[in-house]
């Protein structure tokens, strides 16, 4: 590869050390997935009937901030958004907006009466 | 290897492009193709959800998922993750033993998610859940049967690469190759991490 395309792609990488660190995290948060799974749903459910009680309602809510924190995680340090070129965040954030939209637009085509009843205002 | 055999890959090694863009080209193709898998997806994702529920004929969730094997398998995929940064970090370094050693872990991690797979999609068509069996049969065989050949695809990837590797053929000036299927593979574990609590854990806890 040319001294050109090096200079370019020569950006700040995390270390080693970095990636331990994020490796950890990430495995500490998918057990945490598995946990909350185990104690709202599965078998600890018998033995921690009053925390299963009360973090039960708010099981995907929290299953979706752990992922998403995982996610994160990946995007920025493994996939080195934070280190790299801004215009590649800006390009990845764009695609998900797009994909937040294609997720919005199915589940409302999908559920046609529901949203009705929701752009009605009469919930 | 020979200054003949050298000169020989120097002569047809691929054209490079130089533009005032600051960001390699293969380096901004690759982003933009994981743009449009975000979209890819986002889509099967969403009809899985919807259909979650359509299996009047046929098991269920309930009846059919196994929390443990999805597990190990979503652990080992990033733990792959892990290795294929480090892998890397090797080939910047110029480090040869390193690149070798966390690919070859990578590679092998790939090889179990999708003997993992083919296992678990085995089970289920022995437990009565075939494609056409109901919507939530159909929807989930194809969002993790798409994501399992994405895995596929970028296990071959680094198996290529990884030969490349002990053959001596990735310099640090060209760890941008790996770099760019390191980001297909990132992405692939990204996929997984919205996959696994969204379609197995979720789908449970109803």
């Amino acid at each position: 590869m040319s001294d050109h395309l090096t200079a370019h792609d020569d950006v700040a990488h995390s270390g080693p050390s970095k990636y331990v660190q994020i490796a950890t995290v990430l495995f500490v948060l998918t057990a945490l997935e598995v946990l909350l799974f185990e104690i709202c749903f599965g078998d600890l459910k018998a033995g921690m009937p009053n925390i299963a009680f009360s973090i039960g309602p708010y099981f995907v809510e929290i299953l979706l901030l752990l992922s998403a924190a995982k996610f994160w995680l990946v995007a920025m340090f493994y996939m080195h958004l934070k280190s790299d070129f801004r215009l590649l965040s800006w390009l990845f954030g764009f695609s998900l907006m797009l994909a937040f939209i294609v997720i919005v637009a199915l589940f409302t085509l999908f559920t046609y009466n529901r949203s009705l009843w929701w752009w009605s205002g009469s919930w | 290897m020979t200054a003949a055999v050298l000169d020989h890959d120097a002569a047809h090694a691929p054209e490079e492009h130089h533009t005032s863009f600051p960001v390699d080209n293969r380096k901004m193709a690759i982003w933009t193709f994981i743009g449009s898998e975000c979209m890819f997806f986002a889509s099967l994702i969403s009809t899985f959800v919807i259909y979650r529920d359509s299996h009047a004929k046929g098991p269920g969730p309930k009846e059919i998922f196994e929390v443990p094997l999805v597990t190990a398998g979503t652990a080992v995929l990033l733990f792959s993750s892990f290795f294929v940064v480090m892998a890397l970090n090797g080939a910047q370094q110029g480090d040869r033993k390193k690149l070798i050693t966390w690919l070859s872990l990578t590679v092998l991690c790939g090889c179990f998610f999708v003997g993992m797979q083919v296992y678990e999609f085995t089970h289920f068509y022995h437990e009565g859940m075939r494609y056409t069996t109901n919507l939530f049969a159909t929807s989930f065989f194809t969002l993790t049967g798409f994501h399992g050949t994405h895995v596929a695809i970028g296990t071959l990837w680094l198996g290529t690469l990884l030969k490349d590797a002990i053959k001596g053929r990735i310099p640090p000036k060209k760890a941008l190759n790996l770099e760019i299927a390191a980001l297909y593979w990132h992405f692939v574990d990204v996929v997984w991490i919205i996959i696994f609590p969204v379609v197995y854990l979720m789908s449970l806890g109803r």
